[in-house]
């Protein structure tokens, strides 16, 4: 870890206004994901900009029926918030479904979204990586990528993205709230995230110095039809191998509208809206689901030690659009996937 | 007064106050003045040569005082000899900073002692290293045929027995066969608390080591060796120990080089290792096992052959008892064991809880599953066909052996009876499939030499110390209690004292034989003072034991009375102040003996019953039952002891289902290094776990008939484990760990 200095900012255009201000400078949330990353060495900013103190912590209604959630909210505050409970309990189940509790007691909603992959080789600085330094090489092709993307992978980066609320974000379709250097805008979240491509490097379409300041929810929570289902090797405490978000209408057995995300496959949280079209209009049987996750997985590619996942991926579809379909599935049943 | 009988009772931990309270010192906690602080630069590369480091750019760093490589480490011991410890394996012990030569990935090649722990840290992250890379071989696999049958270098390995019988030809000819290979990963101890050595320097060439180490001899033999120390002049101490498993056994390079950058700088030194570099030395070796079984129609066994290769580094022959225990542990008349290890670009392995048994019962015992499914019987039953009532790798009777008991009374708790033999045919409430496993094994119950002093002042306040250690294992409270019963006295007026050379001298703190020795050492020097308090309560003045022998009397709730007439007695305060001595000391040092034990095979054992659910479409399994029955003599704290199995039980369902450091052979390099993704079990993988002792008597192993529990708990879970889910799903697993991708 390098020497940094540290200032703590208290209003949003103070934070934009240091951060451009220092060349090698980063933003800090809970720490959770940046500080491990300046410890191996694979981060190295020169000057923190601390974010804690920004009023972007609230989770409030929005006129539409929507929900903002701040950027500076924590991810325990957010999960167990009564609207999120109540209307988004799909995020409710994602977030709690990541990390430890203590992990969310700290970690912020922007810097969910800004966790970088767990990649063994990114965090490793004796291998290469295209992510980490580019052009040095991907050791994850024909290394371990047990923990690696099988969807919209690249010649120069396998890795997945590893968040848990994201997935479930990526179902709900918010929009993400940035200021920058140069003003405000919105990103559709499926926008905000990118694929590796030839520039692994770029997680994601922020402009440089822009700060996360919030997600819109829009109205739609898929409240009563959902589930978050999360494979991992052990019950608690261990990123996805594969997780899905689906989220669905129904009327009588008859699909209205859907949501499918998958997380662990890909650079991105993978959301698969052709997949979702399929299902539309579609009874709720095991039959349409084994179509829609035969589809998804139809151009999915194996890297050798990950083979697995394209097999395990169809059939956590299958099961997690029947937990949605059979809609029993509640806000507070946080060890669903974990249950014996 | 209450009752002073503590031996066998449920004793809470002493040092649990110390602990919850943080009062308990551990390596890197001694504060001490003018410290300066190290942190280790560690190699990217498997194997080449230093070619150049640039030392001058770091050492402009204000507050960088010193870097240490193999361009100028001062001449220190140049045999061997000087660096083998207690539990060396043969070949020649890695020398940190000695050459310029990379044996191994993650080789400690720098250490960099700064002002601070941050900027010797950062120092580290910039000083550049030039490597010239050569090949590398990491895989065991490619090795297969290079394996070689190793000397007996290693205190405790004992090369396998010669064959018995005819194997080959009994098993061509048996009505049942099995023959598979089984693999189980490598795992690193990772016990929480990280390698650490704080070096108090004393001035004119004295230290102090504040060291995590299972045996503070060990490491002070090894320093006094390597850098010419007088024994006075380099104490060792270490108080507690956040978990060893078996990673403090020998002294790892945190320590050497801590102690030579005080030696140096004339300064105290503190060392901390990483959790990176906590993978960068000794683990659980990569273990290839072949087995080939047959059973005779009655479903007695007909033939057994067990060979094991597994790796180690190119510098030492490191050893454990992998395929021995298959010899002993069923009646088999018909036996051969191989075992064999290769070299690789690695560090050598280490002894990990139940080194080479816990490996040897994955093998053994899952093979016995598929050879009583191949005899179509119970795998229990088949279990109970084959019992050894003697130990015929030695051809001698067992001191004690209750593994029968073990077999019925766990059964009965787990409802084993209630199990039906096809695979896939039980299912829970919800649906999953269920499976139930057995598995079991047996273990060495070893006594060493060790000594202990013993002390109680007039207040009737007893010290009792040795050099053993305490790593998490009950050592504090079982010794407390074993002193506070010998003499009468309440637990709370016992201190026991350890993890310091200046005490009398004990064995490292490993093989399960802490009980056996230091305790057997505790009593017999308690039993010494006792005689001489007996002395001086015969003299008192119308003393009610004038007349009575040693024999005659027993030291129970404070006092010392006749057995006969519990009324005749004096109250053991009394006794001291009334003879006018401050203090009473004693001090004995207790050898097994020998020619009690010769006779005799000495062993624990234990049987393991496992419950898993399996989601046959997703692949996940939960453990949601596990019956472990021990024996293992005498249980001295069923508390502690019971604690010991439980960690061991988790332990072996990680082994089962998630455990397993992984290299990328590319780069001959570990790559899950850290605790997000070595993966142990959390809460919500551990359900019930039952632990039952089923006591035996025996008072040939040792005066107290303790067999030890630290180890024996951690065999057969993994096979239990694994045996259950090819009873929950048909799918036989043969290399561990199960992971969801092995049952899709
Ligand atoms: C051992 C371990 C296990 C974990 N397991 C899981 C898991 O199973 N599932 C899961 O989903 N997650 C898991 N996590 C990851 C955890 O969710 C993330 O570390 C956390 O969400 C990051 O949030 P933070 O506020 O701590 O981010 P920080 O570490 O503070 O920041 C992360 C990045 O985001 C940037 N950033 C922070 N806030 C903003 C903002 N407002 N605008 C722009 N940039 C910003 C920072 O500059 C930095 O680059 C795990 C983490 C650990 C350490
Ligand atoms: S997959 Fe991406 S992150 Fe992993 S090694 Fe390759 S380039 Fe780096």
């Amino acid at each position: 870890m390098n020497p940094f200095t540290y200032s703590r900012a208290t209003a949003v255009a103070d934070a934009v206004r240091d951060k451009a201000s220092h060349p090698d400078s980063e933003y800090l949330g809970g720490g959770t994901n940046l500080i491990d990353l300046m410890k191996e060495n694979v981060a190295r900013p020169t000057h923190l900009v601390g974010l804690n103190k920004l009023p972007l912590a609230d989770i409030e209604a929005l006129p539409d029926g929507g929900l903002r959630l701040g950027a500076l909210a924590t991810n325990a505050d957010t999960a167990w918030h009564d609207e999120v409970k109540s209307r988004y309990p799909l995020l409710n189940q994602a977030i709690l479904a990541g990390a430890s509790p203590q992990l969310r007691n700290a970690a912020t909603n922007g810097g969910n979204l800004m966790q970088r992959t767990r990649c063994y080789y990114f965090y490793d600085l004796a291998t290469p990586c295209n992510k980490r330094e580019p052009g040095s090489g991907c050791s994850a092709i024909g290394g371990y990528n047990r923990v690696c993307g099988i969807l919209g992978t690249s010649e120069s980066c396998i890795a997945t993205h590893p968040s848990d609320m994201c997935v479930a974000l990526a179902a709900l379709a918010p929009t993400v709230r940035v200021s920058g250097p140069n003003g405000d805008r919105t990103i559709a979240f499926d926008d905000f995230h990118r694929l590796p491509g030839d520039q692994p490097e770029k997680d994601n379409n922020l402009e440089p110095g822009e700060l996360i300041t919030g997600l819109d929810l829009p109205a739609k929570g898929f409240e009563k039809n959902f589930s978050y289902l999360k494979l991992r090797d052990r019950s608690s405490y261990a990123f996805a191998l594969i997780s899905v978000a689906a989220g669905l209408e129904l009327e009588g057995n008859t699909i209205k509208d859907a949501r499918l995300a998958l997380g662990g496959v890909a650079h991105k949280p993978w959301r698969d809206q052709e997949a979702e079209n399929m299902l539309k209009g579609q009874p709720a049987t095991e039959d349409t689901f084994r179509r829609v996750a035969a589809k998804v997985v139809a151009d999915a590619k194996g890297h050798g030690s990950n083979d697995f996942k394209i097999e395990l991926a169809k059939r956590a579809i299958v099961r997690a659009l029947k937990q949605a379909a059979e809609g029993n599935q509640h806000a507070a049943d946080v060890f669903l996937n974990s249950n014996p | 007064m209450s009752t002073t009988n503590y031996i066998g009772k449920p004793t809470s931990r002493v040092d649990g106050p110390a602990k919850v309270t943080g009062t308990a010192t551990y390596a890197a906690e001694y504060s001490v003045a003018n410290m300066a602080y190290g942190y280790v630069v560690s190699s990217p590369i498997a194997k080449g040569k230093i070619t150049k480091i640039h030392a001058e750019e770091v050492l402009a760093l204000p507050g960088v005082v010193q870097v240490f490589s193999h361009e100028n480490v001062p001449s220190l011991a140049w045999f061997d000899r000087s660096y083998k410890d207690d539990v060396a394996p043969g070949g020649s012990p890695f020398r940190a900073l000695h050459d310029a030569d990379i044996k191994f990935s993650q080789q400690p090649v720098a250490l960099i002692v700064a002002e601070t722990f941050e900027l010797a840290r950062y120092a580290a992250s910039v000083l550049r290293v030039e490597y010239q890379q050569e090949d590398h071989e990491t895989s065991l696999e490619t090795q297969r045929a290079k394996g070689y049958e190793p000397g007996a270098g290693k205190t405790g390995f004992q090369p396998p027995p010669a064959p018995r019988g005819n194997p080959d030809k009994a098993w061509e000819e048996a009505p049942h066969r099995m023959e598979a290979e089984y693999v189980h990963g490598a795992q690193h101890h990772n016990p929480m608390e990280l390698f650490s050595t704080t070096v108090e320097w004393r001035g004119e060439g004295k230290i102090t080591a504040y060291d995590k180490t299972q045996g503070v001899m060990n490491v002070q033999q090894y320093l006094t060796k390597i850098f010419g120390l007088k024994k006075d002049d380099c104490r060792v101490v270490n108080e507690y120990m956040g978990g060893g498993f078996g990673s403090g056994l020998r002294p790892q390079y945190s320590a050497y080089l801590a102690v030579l950058a005080a030696l140096e700088l004339k300064r105290s030194v503190r060392l901390t290792l990483t959790r990176e570099q906590m993978f960068s030395f000794g683990h659980r070796p990569h273990t290839l096992q072949y087995l080939k079984l047959a059973a005779n129609a009655d479903g007695t066994l007909a033939a057994l052959q067990h060979h094991a290769l597994h790796e180690t580094s190119q510098f030492e022959d490191y050893t454990e008892n992998v395929v021995n225990w298959s010899g002993m542990l069923y009646q088999c008349e018909n036996v051969k064991l191989g075992y064999q290890i290769a070299k690789l670009d690695m560090y050598t392995p280490l002894d990990m809880r139940a080194p080479g048994a816990a490996s040897g019962s994955i093998g053994l015992e899952i093979a016995m599953d598929e050879m009583a499914y191949a005899a179509g019987l119970d795998p229990l039953e088949f279990r109970l066909r084959n019992y050894a009532e003697r130990d015929q790798n030695v051809d001698k009777p067992f001191s004690s052996k209750k593994l029968r008991e073990c077999y019925h009374q766990g059964a009965a708790k787990f409802g084993w009876d209630k199990r039906t033999q096809a695979p896939g045919s039980m299912r829970n409430a919800d649906g999953k499939l269920v499976g139930w496993g057995v598995g079991g094994g047996v273990w060495d119950a070893t006594q060493q030499k060790a000594a202990a002093k013993a002390s109680i002042t007039a207040d009737g306040k007893l010290t009792v110390s040795s050099a053993t250690g305490e790593n998490g294992t009950g050592t504090y409270t079982i010794m407390s209690q074993i002193a506070a019963e010998t003499l009468g006295l309440p637990i709370e007026a016992v201190t026991f004292k350890l993890g310091d050379t200046d005490l009398p001298e004990s064995p490292l703190q490993g093989g399960s034989w802490t009980a056996a020795s230091v305790g057997s050492a505790v009593q017999s020097t308690c039993e010494a003072l006792a005689e001489k308090i007996f002395k001086l309560a015969r003299k008192m003045d119308d003393s009610p034991l004038r007349d009575a022998k040693f024999e005659d009397v027993e030291f129970a709730s404070g006092q010392l009375r006749l057995r006969a007439d519990h009324s005749q007695a004096v109250v053991l305060r009394d006794v001291l102040q009334a003879s006018g001595e401050a203090k009473l000391e004693a001090d004995s040092s207790v050898m097994p003996n020998m020619v009690k034990q010769n006779g005799y095979s000495l062993h624990s054992h234990n049987v393991v019953f496992a419950e898993v659910t399996v989601d046959e479409d997703l692949g996940t399994v939960h453990v949601t039952r596990v019956v472990n029955a021990i024996a293992a003599g005498r249980i001295l704290n069923l508390k502690t002891a019971r604690s010991q199995v439980l960690g061991s039980v988790v332990w072996g369902l990680g082994m089962a289902l998630m455990e397993e450091t992984v290299m990328d052979h590319k780069f001959g390099r570990y790559m899950n290094h850290n605790f997000a993704e070595y993966h142990v079990p959390v809460n919500a993988d551990i359900h019930d776990i039952d632990v039952l002792f089923v006591e035996e008597e025996d008072d040939i192993v040792n005066p107290l008939g303790v067999k030890g529990i630290g180890e024996v708990g951690m065999l057969g879970v993994a096979a239990a484990v694994a045996n259950a889910v090819f009873h929950a799903t048909g799918k036989r697993v043969r290399d561990l760990p199960v992971m969801i991708d092995k049952l899709l």
